[in-house]
């Protein structure tokens, strides 16, 4: 028997207000426990701990997991070889949980507590800026596999992905060889589209494109509808897609609906590897171009190395993605280094860091001292119906990283 | 004109996504009161169903898993019902934060069972592509999802002005006490409208897998969206979900197109909030004599 003392209909609206605010948060605190790992000396003994920092759970695990488990195999090797100054490498692994405040928290812990030599981890812009400040203050090493929008080179932070003039730039060269002058440009609304469309519009300005267009939608949007008539209308050469995560998936499911073709109207997206490929379907997005430094299919032995390790430890249905491969290169940067300079100290790594060098899936990768970013040969390449993705141009080489975009005369100002 | 003309079926289709995944809500908290917040995840387990059944149907895996994701999801809803909803009746808050709970562990559920990445449903050819004339554009799978969400609702009326157990099931809604004193097995009513809210969530889910990703965080997406409408509506109200479910995708087509996305969100909840402070109950309101 039902008894309410409260109005009915007061408890039922309150409820709703309550639900809709828990859903709100329900992906941020979806936070799972985390081993904790015990608390010891730094280098002492024969091993050395890492902290491996990446969301298990809530809305970016569907990304980061991958960059945890190619991590994992990087140790794996190195210690199946000897490990690193003689001493066996102990990961200890962290859930981000995809909420920006456990980042700091968790960095922290793997500070103080675990005493690492080093964490590899992060994805989101918003989850490396709620970590720079930890890593900065304690004078411990982070390394960053992801691309992101540039403009910024923390001391402490080592970033292994590319920044824009390794991935945003080489793009819109691609497209302007192309001969595409109308671009429309979509992105998720936050940091990273943002900044990477101001560089865009500077961009078209000074190369005689013209920017047809621009749509940001919240992240975890799912309704294109209505930006993809948007797009229709303005009849663009060719989009340019920085959006993020699921939001992805309906829109090209969405797109595809409309009859526009990839021959007539190619979207370039810089969020999409092979491993978003299969969450979308090869069927949607075949034809594509992507821009990135790394694909599976990139040609050379060490690669080949790479993807029949992955495959062996994880399973034979996986593909490996660039975010993946940066975060794989990440772990045997720091060992160069670390053998470089001879100690495991911040410091030390970081003072011996420049032109420290190793042959990485992707090419030869190099860091550069002044930016403690690396030099990558940027690839575009076009989605296959298999799903996997083939590389259609290249630089010619590895290009020198600039976060800053100091050489490029066009993006002065920013 | 054109742009009038252009954003109107994409309203109607809007509306047609927010009514599919409302409509379970509308039994299960339309008429019991209970606040549901696994509900998105049914209608995750609905998308699952299509994506397991692909290994024996194929491309027609969608259409098979119409009929089998009411199940799978239905089966879903009465356990809950059973183990731990029954126990909360009259409780909305602590329901909420009850299903709130289950919602997280369904979640991760899915995350250890099909990993965490987004998994591929493969649409059938003939729902790949879209129509045009003069213009206006409307994909072929917006048209299933409007035809789909058209046929529950007529099944949904039809079960529930025509049957006698929806009849029932109107009588315990209207008042409890008196359907009980009538000898209405109140708790078999219970769990066959937990049943069938659940098991539409499953089916809208199936009809999701051909515009949006199918993920562990799938319900997330649609779960606000889903309490709006009924809300908007008024409890339990079918004519009043489906007139809120259109107003709405309507409203947000057009905002969003002379402004943008963030902002539409923004334009529908304060219709929404201003419209609450006007009437309270909702678009419909159900008419009774109970006490309460």
């Amino acid at each position: 028997m039902r008894k309410i003392s409260l109005g009915r209909r007061t408890a039922r609206l309150a409820a709703v207000s309550l639900a809709v605010l828990l859903a709100g948060t329900g992906c941020a605190s979806d936070k799972s426990t985390a081993k904790t790992g015990s608390a010891g000396a730094d280098t002492s003994g024969d091993t050395v701990k890492v902290g491996v920092l990446h969301s298990l759970s809530g809305t970016m695990a569907i990304s980061e997991v991958t960059v945890k488990n190619s991590v994992l195999l990087a140790i794996d090797e190195i210690n199946a070889k000897g490990g690193v100054l003689g001493k066996k490498i102990q990961p200890v692994v962290e859930d981000g949980a995809s909420d920006w405040p456990t980042f700091a928290e968790k960095a922290q812990k793997l500070i103080s507590n675990d005493k690492v030599a080093v964490t590899f981890g992060g994805w989101t812009s918003a989850s490396r800026k709620a970590m720079l400040p930890v890593f900065e203050k304690n004078k411990q090493l982070l390394f960053y596999p992801v691309q992101y929008e540039g403009l910024e080179s923390s001391p402490y932070i080592f970033y292994t992905g590319a920044t824009t003039n390794q991935q945003i730039v080489p793009g819109l060269d691609y497209l302007k060889a192309q001969g595409k002058k109308k671009i429309f440009l979509v992105g998720s609304d936050y940091v990273f589209p943002r900044t990477a469309n101001k560089i865009i519009k500077k961009y078209a300005e000074a190369n005689g494109m013209q920017i047809v267009g621009e749509e940001y939608t919240p992240l975890g949007h799912t309704e294109y509808s209505t930006v993809i008539n948007k797009v229709a209308d303005a009849k663009p050469d060719a989009v340019f897609n920085t959006l993020n995560g699921d939001s992805n998936v309906a829109f090209f499911k969405q797109l595809r609906g409309t009859g526009i073709k990839a021959a007539d109207m190619p979207v370039l997206s810089v969020s999409i590897a092979e491993e978003e490929v299969r969450g979308i379907g090869a069927d949607y997005l075949a034809g594509q171009p992507v821009a990135w430094n790394y694909y599976q299919t990139t040609e050379g032995p060490r690669n080949t190395e790479f993807v029949a390790a992955y495959k062996a430890k994880y399973g034979a249905d996986k593909v490996t993605s660039d975010p993946m491969e940066a975060g794989y290169n990440s772990v045997y940067l720091w060992k160069a280094a670390v053998e470089k300079a001879n100690s495991f100290k911040p410091d030390d790594v970081k003072k011996a860091c420049d032109g420290v060098s190793i042959d990485a899936p992707e090419g030869k990768v190099t860091i550069d001292g002044a930016t403690q970013h690396v030099y990558k040969t940027a690839r575009i390449g076009v989605v296959q119906p298999d799903g996997l993705i083939k590389e259609v141009w290249a630089s010619p080489g590895p290009i020198k990283p600039d976060p800053y975009l100091k050489e490029y005369p066009w993006a002065q100002g920013l | 004109m054109n742009a009038f003309l252009n954003q109107l079926p994409i309203g109607l289709s809007i509306g047609a996504v927010l009514l599919l995944v409302a409509l379970g809500l509308t039994f299960t908290f339309g008429q019991m009161g209970v606040v549901n917040m696994a509900h998105g995840e049914f209608l995750m387990a609905g998308a699952y169903t299509a994506y397991m059944l692909q290994s024996w149907a194929g491309r027609q895996a969608v259409l098979v898993a119409l009929p089998v994701a009411f199940f799978v999801a239905g089966l879903m809803g009465l356990v809950l019902e059973r183990t731990l909803i029954r126990r909360f009746y009259g409780r909305p808050l602590d329901t909420l934060l009850l299903t709130w709970g289950v919602s997280l562990i369904l979640q991760q559920v899915a995350r250890d069972l099909f990993g965490a990445p987004n998994v591929q449903v493969k649409a059938p050819t003939w729902l790949v592509g879209g129509a045009e004339w003069s213009g206006i554009r409307m994909p072929y799978a917006r048209m299933f999802i409007l035809a789909l969400a058209v046929v529950c609702v007529v099944a949904i009326w039809f079960y529930l002005a025509r049957t006698k157990q929806g009849r029932r099931m109107q009588a315990v809604m209207q008042n409890r006490e008196l359907a009980a004193c009538s000898g209405i097995a109140t708790s078999r009513v219970d769990q066959r409208t937990f049943f069938i809210g659940s098991g539409l969530a499953g089916v809208a889910g199936v009809g999701l897998t051909l515009i949006g990703p199918v993920g562990p965080a799938l319900g997330t997406y649609y779960i606000v969206d889903a309490f709006l409408v009924v809300v908007a509506g008024g409890l339990g109200q079918l004519r009043g979900a489906v007139l809120a479910a259109f107003v709405l995708g309507l409203l947000n087509s057009y905002v969003e197109y002379w402004s943008d996305a963030s902002l539409a969100k923004v334009v529908v909840f304060a219709v929404i909030i201003g419209f609450l402070q006007i009437r309270p109950q909702g678009l419909f309101v159900l008419r009774s004599r109970k006490l309460t």
